[in-house]
């Protein structure tokens, strides 16, 4: 119990990764919806950074790393397009209630 | 006016508690690192179950809060707890990434985005209560099943202390081994920076 091992991160992770998905699940507002989306990602980055400290170290092995910090330059490049998207759908709905935003579905 | 403060006042306060406990963490993390503390100390447990748990209180607060900005602001505190972890996991340069980045950058980008497409930021929708349970239930049960999962599962080799990768090693890889999805990262960036100012612009 006071050992910390890897499975105590991995179980943080999944927490946050649960929280995501809910927040996903409940929110109407595109904006809620996307902090859901940041939760997950943090949780997958919060994976890679454990598996990569406590399964794959020693010197110059820093890929776990180096795969985590893509994944938070994706999710920063995909937080702009997401809002460049909101602020499009609230010009054209004057809204950002994902329901409201049907049309393609015929 | 005063209906207001009393809603934003737990929220303020929750916010100046967890900012003062992290810096405490951060503090005492920093100056127990470079002590190297031996691999399951009581003080690395405390961190963590500290951390632990204000990273999942405030993740409970996003899913909980119902306005947008409220939200945001228990994001804020996610972030940051990440980013202690990270400082436990001995990655610091990923924990200064994550606060620059993530709480710097793309929490004030969703700030932005929230104040530019609602009539009052305050605005609440429910969904129906039946799908929140829905959701509460599926989610619970993927949380219950993959902690007994994780909890069983054994990582040979998993027991060991944790050396911190220098961050020279990090940019030496970066520009060696991974120079290709690098540069791929950056030219990503900029089609996303155009992307964007396109999709936001002002119609003539």
């Amino acid at each position: 119990m006071m050992t910390i091992g890897l499975s105590h991160y991995l179980v943080v992770a999944a927490a946050l990764f649960c929280a995501g998905i809910f927040t996903m699940m409940t929110k109407r507002n595109a904006i809620g919806i996307l902090i859901g989306v940041e939760l997950v990602l943090n949780s997958t980055v919060l994976n890679l950074v454990a598996f990569a400290c406590y399964l794959y170290r020693g010197a110059g092995k820093v890929d776990g790393q180096i795969f985590a910090i893509f994944v938070i330059v994706l999710a920063a490049a995909e937080a702009a397009i997401a809002v460049g998207i909101c602020i499009n759908l609230y010009k054209n709905w004057w809204t950002v209630d994902v329901d409201k935003a049907s049309t393609l579905q015929g | 006016m005063n209906v207001r403060v009393k809603r934003i006042f737990p929220a303020a306060v929750a916010m100046l508690v967890g900012l003062g406990s992290t810096t405490l963490t951060a503090l005492a993390a920093g100056s127990s690192a470079p002590t190297a503390a031996p691999p399951g100390g009581v003080l690395e447990a405390i961190m963590f179950y500290a951390v632990a748990i204000a990273t999942v209180v405030s993740a409970l607060g996003v899913c909980v809060s119902r306005n947008v900005v409220r939200m945001a602001v228990w994001l804020f505190l996610t972030l940051g707890s990440v980013a202690l972890l990270y400082f436990l996991l001995a990655a610091s340069f990923l924990g200064a990434i994550q606060l620059i980045i993530y709480a710097g950058g793309t929490l004030i980008l969703l700030v932005f985005g929230v104040m530019l497409t609602s009539k009052s930021p305050w605005v609440r929708w429910e969904a129906p209560k039946l799908e929140v349970l829905g959701a509460g239930v599926v989610c619970l049960a993927l949380f219950v099943t993959l902690s007994l999962v994780l909890c069983r599962a054994s990582w040979p080799g998993a027991e060991a202390a944790l050396p911190g990768a220098p961050v020279a090693d990090i940019g030496r890889r970066l520009l060696t081994a991974y120079v290709v999805p690098f540069e791929v990262a950056g030219v990503l960036l900029m089609i996303v920076m155009v992307g964007a100012a396109h999709l936001a612009r002002q119609e003539k």
